[in-house]
């Protein structure tokens, strides 16, 4: 999953609508602000030679520009209901480096999705970084905004276990709100090569490992009552600098769990002057990662659904010639549209076909 | 057949352009106080909401720290527990004497949309607005601030949207630039809350959760002032009302011959209804356009006074430029519309109902019988009864209100049935024919005249009752400010040797030479002007304290305690042993409470020694002298020669007495011009009334001037009869504006200004008063006598003529 | 002789130029005598009147009644010519509307300092109206305010009781009753009577009738 144009729009969008909250008329901004480009200079650049380390790579990079914690998960409910979650931390710094105190430039978003069958609730937080707000702290691993966490639980985990390994995970909004555990059941998984990950045929690239492999466990609070729940999540870290090429216009992003025990990470980068920058990561049930491009693999939309005022595909086919993978995925609710200040679809799929399971489904730029 | 049908009906205003005259000034002053004092509102409250709508500050609830600044940690601990509340820090800055309020905020937090301000479309780049380096202000402040060369000022940027005065930035720039690192005055809190939050009390038992506009809200402090305003403006507006059912009344009565003729000749009744329907509404439009640039221009000259009393009874920073809002000029164009509609109510039935054959008996509209006079009078009374009630039962501000408009109205309409009882015992005791047909006349005048009559009531009543309120509590703060202006002489000096040499001349000349100063400080979120006062005999045997602490001044002089005024005592909620922080690094305890009367701010006395150790760089250069009373003149002369003080720079009490009577009279200066406008719209009232019915009049006097009576006393008679119906009314009006001064000054002010104050009268002023009402009354009722004077007989005979 | 009226001119601004309404007129009345000035409307009848009773002035001419002249007199004078010696009555009666009907019967007799409540009394007896002096003009039938009116007229006791169409607005009966009222009152006080009509039938009734036509008797 890439994103570092869209998460820097969203920023950007984002601290604009706050701006212009404030007062900053069009006239105030046409005075020629620096803009959040130019000063982005001096930011750290992925670099393919380097070895990832744990935990301090859990942590945050604060030389590069943007950064995430991106957790989806599939669940199921006693009586059969799906349901899907999501809990995202954004880091976005304003200039590179960190700092404490009131003036740090790093900024921190915070994401939530909550899909069941018939609705979809999300909610958004912002915060500087430097007060204590929000922030990515090790040992124990901690990633918080607000009251919204994403904690290790350390206790009975062996010495040799990631510190990713056992995790808690909770939110609230003024409509519903979600506690989980996840237990890790098999190793990291490193993108592209060993965690370089390329975006386009220009280079463009960040730094991107997963850990895939969580069983989930606990509750969610719904405006109808608390609802127990156990499924699968995917843990997505990732960090970079570079914005996407101008061209690209979009991406489609998915993470499968088969009922094999195998998974499936593949994004599709729509290019306005071309053809889409598809690329992948073929896990087995082990944690064996196999990279994927081009004619390994292939997303198609199969079909549309009106969603806030767009078109948006939310069936696909999904083909991987070399692992006889031919798959269908579908919406679990078509209506699962993150209506914050950069709007985009995420929500969890059913998976048909040549496979089943579950999974997750990103689209930006509808 | 509509254009000769319009054309008939207009033609009567061809023929009465007086009668057009009157009823489009009358409608256009009223228009235009109602507007004026809409404007003014709609400015102030403009400037209230930028200052605190973009924080949320008006519909949002905050927390506040009683004992201090938060601290960012608690600030974290609540955003941790999922509260969502966003900190605003506010600090001042002193730009060339003048107080620049610092706000700053997180933007991050900030409550978007809870502003209620467009986003608008600009793409702008806001991380220097985040990161601090760059600061919204208003494009005056923005200037004022750029030239006094402030270190560490972020780059400010013009917005129109920030207060004046104030200036916009992110809270970390802030805490820099203020030197409060980490400080938070309070916190927003959001609207939308997560669904499970920790009690706030276990999170942050010291916050005080401050409810949705009160406290520090502008809005709310000066809601009663502005709804003083309205008052007065709605006043004003009923009383130009008066004028114009008057007019339209006379028009359509003198008109429905035409309307029958028009009618008989098959014009259909809704036709007929339609063109005067549309006739009215083009005369609302016209005077109402008249109105409202009228209003303009009497909101833009009372604007600047207006801002001065908000600025000065408030801390409300409302500039004194007025601007165009089309929200005012809507509501005055409706209300113009509105009262022409109401005012023709009557007409406009009594036209629907016009039979087309009707008995030719020509009886004048303004003839009213006796019957509709006295249910007038039993409504009013039961208006009056409602206010007797209410005064007893009813509590609150708008409940003061409601008893105001039900005492004035009951008393407005309670009036023509009076006076029709003073007029029929003048006749009983009238002796010979012409004072016995004086007096009949002046029965069968009162119908015509009442609504001028009325109005005028209403105008002398409001002059009484407002007078009186200001007039009292000027006179309370004389002798309070006797009281307290306690030295002989005061003496500004230009710079510290100018002092030196001061203080050795006055060595054994004066008993004590005291310092004037004062720091601005804030207390209770407010900007608090903190006196520094010399521990001296003269202060503790004349300074009046209302509640003190034991050794009070002890702790004064020592810098444990600080005095605050009752004004600050009564807005915050402080008392005598509430600990303040009116500067960084000192926190006091508060051990007295003076009265502070005409002073309309917030105010607080610390100890000269104090206050010095604190701000030691600030010169003093005010002093009061304490010296002996016989020969101040003596020493003033001898001063001025040796210490080089220009003779202007020494004052004695009774110059600083007028120098303070002249603030204090500043104050209320917007009351006093919406009085005598008001006042001057009544006497209108008549004016127009008397032009009007001069026509009506004609028939009645020709008998009496054929038999024998000179049209110069008849002329005489109809000024000594309107005199006496104003002399009457005026009367009246007293004990009305009376009532209004015991409600304004027991239910409103105590409200408003939060002093209840002894009510003295002031019959001078009453005298003055009937005086002008006389006058008023006289020369309006000169110019149509003077005519009747001059009038040629062939118009009396006209009245004869039988052709008719 | 007690009026003498002798080569009256007067005539009155119009759009057109000035209409002559009167073109040297001249007459006499005796005390006690009744003339009726009858003549086309337009003719100056009332004009005529009003000048007589100094109501208006003339352009020449002269007035004498008693052997004053009644023309040339200021307003106070006039006032009190009128208040003294003249009793009016009008087509539309021009009572006073603020008063009821017994102070307006009084209200000349009571101006010149004349006034005599017998003599009020008997007026209103001989008048019908004794049981109607508390009510108002607008509550009088036109028969009755025209005979107060008369009252008014002839309560102060006047020299000369001018009359224009006193009986214009009143039906025939009620005018055959009005005028025999108002001229044998005004016998009994040996007032003279000039009035003015245009019904040759009520002409006949007085002792002299004079015909205008085009400002000029015939």
């Amino acid at each position: 999953m890439n994103a570092e144009r869209w998460i820097l729009r969203a920023v950007r969008r984002a601290l604009t609508v706050c701006a212009l909250v404030a007062g900053l008329a069009a006239g105030a901004a046409a005075q020629g602000f620096a803009g959040l480009g130019t000063e982005a200079e001096g930011f750290a650049l992925p670099d393919p030679d380097r070895t990832l380390e744990f935990p301090r790579d859990h942590g945050a990079h604060p030389a590069f520009r943007i950064e995430w914690w991106y957790l989806t998960a599939n669940l199921e409910g006693a009586d059969g209901r799906q349901y899907g979650v999501q809990w995202t931390l954004f880091r976005s710094a304003l200039a590179p480096g960190a700092k404490e105190g009131w003036t740090s430039p790093q900024v921190w978003i915070g994401h939530v999705g909550l899909t069941t069958p018939d609705a979809h609730f999300h909610g958004e937080r912002m915060a500087r970084g430097g007060i204590g707000q929000a922030g990515v702290a090790l040992d124990p691993f901690r990633a918080w905004i607000d009251e919204w966490e994403m904690t290790a639980e350390g206790q009975g985990a062996p010495p040799e276990a990631d510190a990713l390994d056992r995790l808690r995970l909770s939110a609230t909004t003024p409509r519903i709100g979600y506690d989980l555990t996840l237990r890790a059941e098999g190793p990291l998984v490193f993108h592209g090569r060993d965690g370089y990950s390329v975006k386009s045929e220009d280079g463009q690239a960040s730094h991107y490992y997963s850990q895939p492999f969580y069983r989930a466990e606990g509750t969610l609070a719904l405006p109808g009552g608390d609802v127990g729940v156990t499924g699968r999540a995917w843990l997505d870290r990732e960090w970079s600098s570079q914005p996407l090429s101008e061209s690209q216009s979009g991406w489609d992003w998915i993470s499968l769990h088969l009922e094999d025990g195998a998974k499936l990470m593949a994004f599709r980068l729509r290019d306005r002057d071309g053809p889409p920058f598809l690329s992948g990561t073929w896990i087995a049930p082990d944690g064996t990662a196999t990279p994927m491009h081009g004619p390994d693999i292939a997303m198609t939309p199969r079909g549309t659904a009106r969603v806030a005022g767009r078109t948006v595909p939310v069936a696909w086919r999904v083909e991987a010639p070399a692992r006889d993978l031919d798959v269908t995925l579908r919406a679990r609710n078509p209506d699962a549209w993150m209506d914050l200040n950069f709007a985009y679809w995420e929500g969890p799929v059913a998976v048909s076909g040549t496979h089943t399971g579950a999974g997750y489904l990103e689209m930006t730029g509808y | 057949m509509t254009a000769p049908a319009l054309g008939a009906i207009l033609s009567h205003w061809r023929r009465a352009p007086g009668q057009l005259a009157a009823l489009v000034l009358g409608l256009a002053l009223a228009t235009a106080l109602w507007s004026a004092v809409q404007a003014i509102n709609s400015e102030a409250r403009a400037n209230y909401a930028r200052a605190a709508g973009m924080l949320g500050g008006s519909q949002l609830a905050s927390l506040t720290a009683p004992t201090g600044p938060i601290s960012t940690e608690t600030f974290v601990r609540l955003r941790r527990a999922g509260w969502l509340v966003s900190p605003v820090l506010e600090g001042d800055l002193r730009v060339d004497g003048r107080r620049i309020t610092v706000t700053g905020v997180d933007f991050l937090t900030l409550p978007s949309g809870g502003a209620g301000l467009q986003t608008g479309s600009g793409e702008g780049d806001p991380a220097p607005l985040l990161r601090g380096a760059v600061a919204l202000a208003a494009p005056g402040t923005a200037e004022a601030v750029r030239g006094a060369g402030i270190t560490g000022l972020p780059r400010l940027v013009p917005s129109q949207t920030v207060a004046p005065g104030t200036l916009l930035m992110d809270i970390g720039a802030a805490h820099e630039l203020l030197g409060r690192p980490g400080e938070i005055t309070r916190l927003t809190v959001l609207a939308d809350q997560p669904v499970r939050r920790a009690p706030l009390e276990e999170l942050a038992p010291n916050l005080r959760r401050v409810a949705p506009g009160a406290g520090m809200d502008p809005v709310q402090l000066t809601r009663s002032f502005h709804l003083n305003l309205a008052a007065f403006g709605l006043l004003s507006f009923a009383v130009g009302l008066f004028i114009v059912y008057g007019t339209i009344g006379l028009a359509f009565e003198q008109r429905r011959p035409l309307f029958r003729t028009l009618r008989a000749l098959g014009l259909p009744l809704r036709s007929l209804l339609t063109l005067v329907l549309a006739e009215l509404l083009a005369l609302a439009l016209l005077a109402g356009g008249i109105g409202l640039v009228l209003g303009y221009l009497v909101a833009a000259a009372l604007l600047p006074d207006v801002a001065a009393t908000l600025r000065g009874l408030y801390g409300a920073e409302v500039s004194g430029q007025l601007t165009f809002r089309p929200g005012w000029a809507a509501a005055g164009m409706g209300m113009a519309v509105g009262g022409t509609l109401v005012a023709a109510a009557q007409a406009l039935w009594r036209t629907a109902r016009l039979p087309v054959l009707a008995a030719a008996h020509p009886r004048a509209w303004a003839l009213g019988t006796v019957r509709r006079l006295w249910s007038q009078g039993a409504a009013g009374g039961a208006l009056l009864a409602t206010a007797a009630a209410l005064s007893v039962a009813g509590s609150g501000l708008i409940t003061g209100f409601v008893l105001l408009g039900a005492l004035l109205l009951g008393a407005a309409l309670l009036l023509p049935p009076v006076l029709s009882l003073l007029v029929a015992v003048g006749r009983r005791a009238a002796r010979g024919p012409v004072g016995q047909w004086f007096w009949a006349d002046a029965q069968q005048q009162i119908p015509g005249l009442s609504m001028a009559l009325m109005a005028l009531l209403l105008a002398l009543a409001a002059n009484v009752g407002v007078g009186t309120m200001v007039a009292s509590f000027r006179v309370t703060f004389l002798g309070w400010l006797d009281q307290r202006l306690a030295a002989e002489l005061y003496v500004t000096v230009q710079d510290a040797a100018q002092a030196d040499r001061l203080r050795r001349f006055l060595d054994g000349r004066a008993r004590a030479v005291l310092p004037i100063w004062e720091v601005e400080g804030r207390i209770a979120g407010r900007p608090v002007a903190v006196n520094g006062m010399a521990d001296d005999r003269t202060f503790r045997e004349n300074w009046p304290l209302l509640d003190a602490a034991p050794g009070a001044w002890d702790r004064l002089a020592d810098g444990t305690g600080i005095l605050i005024n009752e004004q600050l005592h009564y807005r915050s909620g402080l008392g005598v042993g509430d600990r303040v922080a009116p500067f960084d690094g000192w926190r006091p305890e508060i051990v007295g409470i003076y009265s502070d009367y005409g002073n309309p701010r917030g105010e607080a006395i610390a100890g000269n020694a104090k206050l010095t150790a604190l701000f030691p760089a600030v010169e003093k250069t005010r002093f009061a002298l304490r010296v002996p009373q016989r020969d101040t003149d003596g020493l003033r002369r001898a001063l001025t020669e040796a210490t080089g003080v220009p003779a202007a720079a020494v004052t004695d009490r009774a110059a600083v007495k007028a120098a303070s009577v002249r603030v204090f009279d500043r104050t209320f200066a917007v009351t006093g011009a919406l009085n005598i406008l008001t006042l001057g719209v009544a006497a209108l009232a008549i004016l127009i009334a008397h032009a009007t019915l001069a026509a009506l009049r004609l028939p009645q006097l020709a008998p009496v001037w054929a038999l024998g009576l000179t049209r110069r006393r008849l002329a005489r008679l109809e000024v000594a009869r309107t005199v006496a119906l104003a002399a009457f009314t005026a009367v009246l009006a007293l004990p009305v504006g009376l009532l209004l001064a015991w409600a304004l000054l027991a239910v409103v002010n105590v409200q408003a200004f939060g002093w209840r104050l002894p009510m003295q009268v002031f019959p001078l002023d009453w005298l003055r008063l009937l005086g002008l009402a006389f006058m008023a009354a006289a020369l309006a009722a000169a110019g149509p006598a003077r005519r009747l004077a001059r009038m040629t007989p062939a118009r009396f005979l006209e009245v004869f003529a039988n052709e008719r | 002789m007690f009026l003498d009226v002798s080569d009256l001119c007067k005539s009155f601004p119009t759009a057109t130029g000035r209409l002559d309404v009167l073109r040297g007129v001249s007459f006499g009345l005796q005390r006690g005598e009744a003339l009726a000035l009858t003549g086309e409307s337009g003719s100056g009848k009332s004009t005529l009147m009003h000048l007589v009773g100094a109501l208006d002035t003339p352009d020449s001419g002269h007035i004498r009644l008693d052997g004053q002249p009644v023309p040339g007199r200021d307003d106070r004078a006039a006032a009190a010519l009128r208040r003294d010696r003249i009793g009016l009555v009008f087509q539309q009666f021009n009572l006073i509307p603020s008063l009821d009907a017994g102070a307006n019967l009084a209200f000349q007799a009571r101006l010149a300092g004349r006034h005599q409540a017998g003599r009020c009394a008997e007026l209103a007896q001989a008048l019908g109206l004794s049981d109607c002096l508390e009510r108002y003009p607008e509550q009088l039938s036109g028969g009755q305010q025209q005979r107060v009116a008369i009252g008014r007229a002839l309560a102060a006791g006047p020299d000369l009781l001018l009359a224009d169409e006193p009986t214009g607005n009143l039906d025939e009966d009620s005018s055959e009753t009005v005028l025999d009222l108002m001229l044998a009152l005004a016998r009994d006080t040996g007032a003279a009577v000039m009035m003015v009509t245009h019904s040759g039938r009520l002409a006949a009734r007085l002792d002299r009738r004079l015909h205008l036509s085009h400002g000029k008797l015939a």
